[in-house]
């Protein structure tokens, strides 16, 4: 029985696969029962080198809870991100993925306190090929750059960034983008370069790391998550791969084929 | 104040690659060899599972394989004129920390360079004249030729494995093999990886366009191998996570997968991890190393005596290491004096994004599974009328299909965020491709190594110092490397393609490769290299110097085939040469 079922492009709903895959499922029982002892020790291995890690995991159990962002922050960065990728006809977006926990939690871990940068002094501003010159950790840049932003937008509309209409958000962040819009000392250029990378990364990391909900970032894509093995598959020319999307922390649970597990 | 500790026959600064390779050789000749590593010591059981390095963010975006730019970085400037900054964090290039080094995280793409490559400068004159080569370009011939080192590649390539097609078999050409490279002894030990929907494409396309395609050589397994030290590797299965990780399945050669079973078992060999060598000793004369000195991960201060020492770190930490310890006279690019530091060298790479329908899985892959034409590599083409010397392979890799930062390609004029982005991410992931181009570097006068002058590294050292910009010659040759592989693209009859020209100042900032060399080149002219054709030092004997570091300039090839080949072509001058009589190899 081959696994495969061809489906056009786009989002894969996750049923079309369904029914051609059962005689496979059945035969792979065995390996999940197996396997997920296995994917139980490779979390507690992936926790017990949380000290080497310099993506931050998340506390167990945690949900959508903040350690960085005050309420307001969370406010800005739920605005932004909806913008950054909205939710739409294809599907959930930046939110509804979890991005705004996701970035929370590695702006208050080694990432945002710049743990593996060089910030030693003396500092200058140097040359576009020169890189990041900042004296600001990216938690730092955050901060200040959420309260500028918030401050241009009073002055102009009256309102906070995440009180405006969704055009006038855009053109906010597009200023920021372009590095039209002055924020006093804040690199409006260097804010928007970590928020949209930081959003990006929270639609499309693992699960593990709060963002990317249900597997909402790769389901739109087309990307299974981290396989192991693809001997056979490789051969399947022109064929979407048609097995559930797995984490590092399992599988998708919106996924699971009844009587498993 | 430093701890004197008890001699030993060799020190091996580093720990990777080169280190391993130097440690089995010099162990299997009698001597007591120990390996400093900086980093942490590593290995396939737990630190690889592949129940956890399949993971993007942690090792890919947030770099947990390689060195720290908080320990250890340098600081970077286009030209003389600029105030060299330091690297913040890491971006271009990305060195290693940890025992197996770059072996770990690397691809395992193994390419020789070609028989023309290792005598650029008398070749080019002999072909082109003396005039085609421009003044400031500092190209010069490697000392050691193809021929010589053809035995030591052949070494290297059974050790790892290697799976590929031979094109060129004792001056026999090969069917479906590269037919430009140098004459091979014999065949890879392996038989290519499995062909992908992708690199299937590339293969109609280029034959389409005229060129003689051919699987790309692969230090990953297509089959289950045993290496000739009796370690065993096991067959790849396409899980698409080689490039920055390290191969939880046996699968991707690395000292873990092909030498430290065996070498880290001998009791004449012992290594040390979290020691950072921060001298080379000298005796009174300067003509003799006497050891090195090294900091623990307590802070605390060692000087470990050595009868030999062998540099084996990454290629600019070998380079800061020899200014360091005053080993070699510092290269002065105004005076055109001196050598250390001089000819440092990088890679030129630009890529056409093709836009198509068919899914292509980009996930299923590996770190070198890809196939490439070399019409354009080195001097396989007629470079009279181009007026650039140099050249390049062009591929389609099918590396893996990493979301956040790998397979990205939107077609042009898509807007960077939002839902037409959205739609082009949801449109393209399973479906678009990337032809690569990887050219040459040549070296010129202004492009070097030295001390930084302001910044300092945690040990109050000056950091390493690069002055590196692309020249018309670069420039010139990746827009031709960049227009032949617009032609495969055509013949794949996209609905839209993006040439992507490597244009503008070298920066810092993107990843391009991690193929930094020169530095301490090698050579027969002591006036113009920092170590003999045997990678020993002109100017210290017992010192060795191994890794791309020695490169005289940086050809069209990834680099790692001939840093494990010089390896063990250095390993047999010392086993045969230098315990015989501990003196110059080459007398200047």
């Amino acid at each position: 029985m081959d696994p495969f079922v061809r489906c056009g492009i786009g989002p894969c709903d996750g049923t079309r696969d369904k029914a051609p895959l059962l005689p496979y499922m059945r035969r792979r029982q065995v390996l999940v029962a197996a396997s997920s002892v296995a994917l139980l020790g490779g979390v507690m291995a992936t926790r017990s080198s949380l000290a080497d890690n310099p993506a931050r995991l998340p506390s167990p159990g945690a949900s959508r809870s903040f350690e960085f962002f005050s309420p307001g922050e969370v406010s800005f960065i739920d605005a932004a991100v909806d913008r950054l990728i909205p939710s739409d006809a294809l599907g959930p977006g930046a939110v509804e993925a979890g991005v705004t926990v996701f970035i929370d939690h590695q702006l208050q871990g080694p990432y945002g306190r710049a743990a593996d940068w060089y910030m030693h002094g003396p500092w200058a501003d140097g040359t576009p090929q020169q890189g990041y010159q900042r004296r600001r950790t990216p938690a730092e840049v955050y901060r200040a750059a959420i309260v500028a932003v918030d401050d241009h937008s009073r002055r102009s509309s009256n309102k906070v960034f995440a009180a405006l209409d969704g055009n006038e958000q855009d053109e906010l962040l597009h200023a920021l983008e372009d590095g039209t819009l002055g924020l006093g000392d804040v690199s409006a250029e260097t804010f928007f370069t970590l928020l949209w990378q930081n959003t990006q990364e929270g639609f499309f990391a693992d699960p593990l790391y709060l963002g990317n909900r249900n597997f909402i970032g790769w389901k739109l894509i087309g990307y299974p998550g981290p396989r192991y093995n693809y001997d056979a598959a490789i051969r399947h020319y022109g064929e979407r791969f048609p097995l559930p999307n797995v984490g590092l922390m399992g599988r998708d649970p919106s996924r699971q084929p009844t009587g498993l597990l | 104040m430093s701890t004197r500790l008890p001699p030993i026959d060799v020190v091996l600064v580093g720990f990777g690659w080169t280190a391993a390779i130097m440690g089995h050789e010099l162990t299997e000749a009698g001597l007591n060899v120990l390996a400093l590593e900086r980093g942490k010591f590593r290995d396939t059981v737990p630190d690889f599972a592949t129940t956890h390095i399949q993971d993007e963010l942690r090792y890919a975006v947030r770099r947990a394989l390689f060195e720290r730019p908080a320990r250890e970085t340098l600081s970077f400037r286009n030209t003389t004129d600029q105030t060299a900054l330091p690297m913040r964090h890491l971006g271009s290039f990305l060195p290693a920390s940890g025992v197996g080094g770059a072996g770990v995280h690397w691809n395992g793409q193994t390419w020789r360079f070609l028989p023309e490559d290792f005598v650029v400068r008398s070749h080019t004159i002999q072909r082109y004249g003396k005039n085609f080569i421009p003044a400031d370009m500092t190209i010069q011939d490697w000392g050691v030729t193809y021929a010589e080192l053809e035995p030591y590649y052949d070494r290297f390539e059974y050790l790892c494995g290697v799976s590929g097609q031979a094109g060129n078999v004792g001056g026999s050409i090969q069917p479906g093999g590269n037919p430009f490279e140098g004459p091979r002894q014999r065949g890879y030990p392996l038989p290519p990886l499995e062909r992908s929907f992708m690199t299937e494409k590339f293969q109609a396309a280029a034959t389409e366009a005229g060129f003689k395609p051919f699987p790309c050589p692969a230090a990953n397994t297509s089959a289950a191998y045993k290496n000739p030290l009796g370690v065993q590797m096991g067959k790849c299965t396409y899980c698409g996570y080689c490039e920055w990780f390290a191969c939880g399945n046996y699968s991707k050669a690395s000292p873990q997968t092909t030498i430290l079973p065996v070498l880290l078992a001998k009791k004449n060999f012992s290594y040390r991890t979290e020691c950072d060598v921060t001298r080379v000793n000298l005796d009174a004369s300067g003509k003799r190393a006497t050891g090195v000195t090294y900091v623990d991960a307590n802070g605390k201060e060692f000087e470990q005596p050595a009868q030999l020492v062998v540099l084996c770190a990454f290629a600019q930490h070998n380079v800061h290491l020899l200014l360091l310890s005053g080993i070699g006279k510092p290269y002065d690019p105004k005076a055109n004096t001196g050598v250390v530091g001089r000819n440092y060298a990088y890679q030129i790479t630009s890529a056409v994004d093709v836009f198509q329908d068919d899914v292509v899985n980009p996930f299923m892959g590996a770190g070198a599974l890809g196939q490439a034409i070399d019409e354009f590599n080195g001097d396989n083409f007629d470079h009279g009328p181009e007026g650039f010397i140099g050249g390049g392979y062009i591929a389609l890799w099918n590396t893996g299909g990493r979301p956040i930062d790998q397979q990205t390609q939107v077609p042009e004029g898509t807007p960077t965020w939002g839902s037409a982005w959205k739609r082009a991410r949801a449109e393209n992931y399973l479906s678009a491709m990337s032809i690569a181009t990887h050219g040459s570097v040549m070296s010129f006068r202004d492009s070097y190594l030295d001390l930084d002058p302001t910044y300092r590294d945690i040990y109050g050292n000056p950091l390493l110092r690069m002055t590196f910009d692309f020249h018309d010659n670069e420039h010139k040759m990746s827009r031709f490397l960049t227009d032949k592989a617009a032609l495969i693209a055509q013949a794949m009859k996209p609905r839209s393609m993006h040439k992507k020209y490597r244009e503008g100042h070298y920066s810092i900032v993107p990843y391009q490769t991690t193929h930094n060399t020169g530095g301490a080149a090698m050579g027969n002219d002591p006036t113009t290299s920092v170590v003999n054709r045997y990678l020993q030092s002109w100017d210290v004997p017992n010192v060795f110097v191994l890794g791309s570091s020695v490169f005289p300039q940086n050809h069209g090839y990834n680099p790692t085939g001939t840093v494990g080949a010089l390896a063990f072509w250095a390993a047999e001058a010392i086993r045969s040469k230098y315990l015989q009589a501990q003196g110059p190899l080459v007398q200047a």
